[in-house]
């Protein structure tokens, strides 16, 4: 059974807090760590497979945003955790895609919600929203009902106005 | 004798040319089905063997723009898709028709959020919305039999025709709402 305390026995220069995640294990990885940490995790301690990445606003002055990874060992069929945060002013992770090529779309994900710029990463483009708009909506201080005019529609004369989102009061 | 008369005695049935054409526009017309989520499902009930829209001419579901003269919208429409939705209208050769399908086309329904239009006539001119979460496919037969009646009358369909369940409990009040408020509206209870 793998324990973060193995991988830091064996690699002394790595520091980071392990936390208890329902059961299961989690790290919370500085950020110029992070590249190494995944590494030594998938050559040595055989988490071959990454589940799943997801981005996360945490409304906090320091440390808003914070990226998951969720791994998997399939041998001994452990599944850990790792997550790292950056600020908003400076909203750089680096990108893991070089470590598990598929953390390519779900970065791209975390990017078009948060706008969690993945250093390193081969495609940093938006993955659902129009790759001309401006926000991030899933951040918390997005307004559910979105920015009025920010996406435009194709122009329609005979339009309700009671439709509009703008007249909505929402 | 009169010569309808004559003519009729001799087998031959007069009428006005406009009366023919929009027989025939109306017992064909091809819709352009534009399945973009669940709707979808029921609109292939409308076009399956149980519903059966072959018996009133429409069964050609044509996947070009180019040979359809009725848009069916059946599916939520994103800001992203709007545009795509708008351009294929734009392709279809006049005279055309438009029928919102659900509550999410008609008014986004459930989809309260920045990404999903709220109600496709921002920026299409909607002929009949056909409101349920998803419609009934006879719902969809009904409307389908509006615009052929329309086709019939060759006058253009009035604009905001709403036609729907209203015994169905999971309508959104807010389509209800709408659609009261509306002087041009037109509300048709299906049951």
């Amino acid at each position: 059974m793998f324990t973060f305390e193995q991988l830091k026995e064996k690699n002394p220069e790595l520091h980071f807090d392990s936390i208890d995640v329902g059961g299961d294990q989690a790290v919370i990885v500085p950020r110029d760590q992070i590249l190494a940490v995944g590494l030594r995790l998938k050559n040595e301690f055989g988490f071959v497979q990454m589940i799943d990445a997801l981005g996360h606003d945490r409304m906090e002055k320091k440390d808003r945003f914070e990226v998951t990874y969720n791994l998997r060992n399939h041998i001994t069929k452990q599944r850990i955790f790792i997550k790292v945060r950056c600020d908003e002013r400076d909203p750089h992770v680096p990108s893991l895609v070089s470590v598990w090529t598929g953390a390519n779309w779900h970065e791209r994900e975390a990017y078009d919600m948060f706008g969690i710029l993945f250093d390193g990463h081969p495609d940093m483009r938006r993955m659902y929203l129009p790759d001309d708009f401006e926000y991030f909506p899933l951040r918390k201080d997005f307004p559910l009902m979105g920015i009025p005019g920010s996406i435009p529609l194709p122009h329609h004369e005979d339009a309700d106005p009671r439709f509009d989102v703008a007249n909505r009061g929402e | 004798m009169a010569l309808n008369e004559e003519l009729q005695s001799e087998g031959f049935i007069t009428s006005k040319l406009d009366d023919l054409v929009n027989w025939a526009r109306r017992n064909a017309v091809w819709p352009m089905p534009l399945g973009i989520s669940c709707c979808a499902i029921e609109m292939m009930h409308f076009a399956g063997p149980r519903y059966d829209v072959a018996r009133f001419g429409a069964e050609v579901f044509r996947f070009s723009p180019r040979q359809s003269d009725l848009l069916i919208v059946a599916g939520t429409v994103t800001y992203k898709m709007a545009k795509v939705v708008r351009k294929i209208y734009d392709q279809m050769p006049d005279p055309k028709y438009v029928i919102a399908m659900g509550v999410c086309t008609v008014s986004g329904g459930i989809y309260r959020t920045y990404s999903v239009v709220q109600g496709i006539n921002q920026f299409l001119p909607v002929d009949l919305y056909v409101v349920g979460c998803p419609p009934r496919p006879d719902s969809l037969l009904k409307g389908l039999m509006m615009i052929q009646e329309n086709i019939k009358n060759d006058r253009p369909i009035r604009r905001g025709t709403v036609i729907g369940d209203h015994d169905h409990p999971q309508r959104p009040i807010d389509i209800q709402l709408h659609a009261i408020e509306g002087p041009a509206k037109q509300i048709i209870a299906h049951r």
